[in-house]
């Protein structure tokens, strides 16, 4: 289990959730599902370079490419259908918030940290583990890569 | 006030065609008094990126559950519920949703306890109507809220408990999961969360028939002679048969509920929707695993 400080990035966008109203936050983690980035063309051409989040009810597709010593600065892209809006959603919020930080950095993000968001009661728990997943399946991938 | 029926031919071949009405039918009738469109998905955000011009949303986990115990919501809350999506007791409810219509079929089933009487499929579901290109719209619907009537929820003849399963033994009951749920190689649907479910399998004589044996590749229902075929032939249902269909929370089983009663037209079928995450975690409930049925054991009640 990682307790380490939530970076700053993602905790901003954990006070945006937790400054709405419970129907605000679906339409803020919409608004994510939205924005979520197309893959760059050499994923889209290449999907086998892609790994299915298996815990997720939609499916989801995430790579990464890390970066060189020292830093090791973390570069995260995912995949997901549109009628799967909140899979995309919880990835929306991932890459906002832990894109372009150092491997530590997203090592030490703490595991709870979906549970944070606020939308365990709209999203119910049974949903919310597949952010929870998602977030290991980044660290995870992380570690193997090291 | 209700509508009339879609008289198309192949829903003219079920026990109750009114139960279905096809994409056709509903863009001809949007917007008609009387009728009340509803979506209903496993994904709560989907309504919210476009909907069936005029459609509510209701969705299965905050509005048809009791937020405390594991059971539906009572008669004054499904009343409330109705009121604020502008539903009347003698509606014309349409439901449709994503999934082949799983959630659809379970929001029907949750109107079936409450006894409203005119509620119907869209036979394809969200995905028919998407494929087809029909208009689909983000914006809220004006909704007049309505005076609905509290109906107590009449359990007894289309939902059955773990207590009344272990009574049921030995009559036909359809097991509605995967085969890999079913032998109990796992406890959940591929590409799921584990729900956890403590064991693995089947309820003893428990026939496997996966829902989606009753769908076709669009989404649509499959044909009577089809589930004809599937049913009787195959599982071995008769006519006056008492069913109970499970799975694993009781969306899946929702579905082929919906075929057995209304489509095929057997009037006794249950559904069990305490299903595997209650039954695979009850203690001292008998559980077959692999690809046999199982014989009912003897003294099997609690």
């Amino acid at each position: 289990m990682s307790a380490g400080p939530v970076p700053a990035k993602l905790a901003e966008i954990i006070d945006d959730f937790q400054d709405l109203s419970e129907p605000d936050r679906l339409q803020l983690l919409l608004d994510f599902s939205r924005g979520l980035p197309e893959l760059p063309e050499r994923y889209t051409a290449h999907p086998e370079l892609l790994e299915q989040v298996v815990e997720c009810q939609s499916p989801l597709f995430l790579t990464m490419e890390i970066g060189d010593a020292p830093e090791h600065r973390v570069h995260l892209f995912f995949s997901a259908p549109p009628e799967a809006p909140t899979t995309r959603g919880f990835a929306g919020v991932l890459l906002e918030g832990l894109d372009g930080l150092t491997a530590e950095e997203v090592l030490s993000v703490p595991d709870d940290v979906p549970d944070r968001l606020g939308l365990t009661r709209a999203i119910t728990p049974l949903r919310m583990r597949g952010m929870t997943a998602m977030l290991g399946r980044v660290k995870r991938k992380i570690r193997e890569a090291r | 006030m209700t509508l009339g029926p879609d008289t198309q031919d192949k829903f003219s071949e079920y026990a109750h065609p009114e139960r279905l009405v096809s994409t056709g039918w509903l863009s001809e009738h949007l917007g008609t008094d009387g009728l009340v469109v509803v979506e209903s998905d496993e994904d709560v955000l989907l309504y919210e990126t476009g909907h069936v011009p005029g459609s509510v949303k209701i969705d299965w986990h905050t509005e048809l559950n009791d937020e405390v115990t594991r059971d539906y919501v009572d008669g004054e809350g499904f009343a409330r519920l109705m009121a604020s999506k502008g539903i009347s007791r003698d509606s014309t409810v349409v439901i449709y949703g994503d999934k082949s219509n799983w959630w659809a079929a379970y929001a029907l089933w949750v109107f079936t306890l409450f006894g409203h009487e005119d509620v119907r499929l869209l036979d394809g579901g969200r995905d028919l109507w998407v494929a087809e290109g029909r208009d689909l719209t983000t914006d809220k619907p004006e909704v007049t809220a309505t005076d609905y009537p509290v109906v107590e929820r009449d359990d007894a003849p289309i939902r059955a408990y773990l207590g009344d399963v272990l009574e049921h033994l030995g009559k036909p009951l359809i097991d509605v999961r995967s085969g890999d749920e079913y032998t109990g190689a796992r406890t959940t649907m591929p590409a799921y969360p584990e729900e956890g479910a403590l064991r693995g399998g089947h309820i003893p004589t428990a026939a496997s028939v996966p829902w989606a044996r009753a769908a076709a590749e669009d989404g649509t229902f499959r044909t009577r002679a089809e589930l004809d075929a599937v049913y009787r032939d195959e599982a071995g249902l008769k006519d006056g048969d008492d069913v109970v269909a499970y799975c694993r929370i009781g969306e899946r089983s929702s579905h082929t509920w919906f075929v057995l009663r209304h489509l095929l037209g057997f009037e006794n079928v249950r559904n069990y929707d305490g299903s595997w995450t209650e039954w695979g975690n009850a203690v001292r409930v008998p559980i077959v695993r692999g690809t046999e049925p199982g014989e009912a054991p003897a003294g099997a009640r609690r």
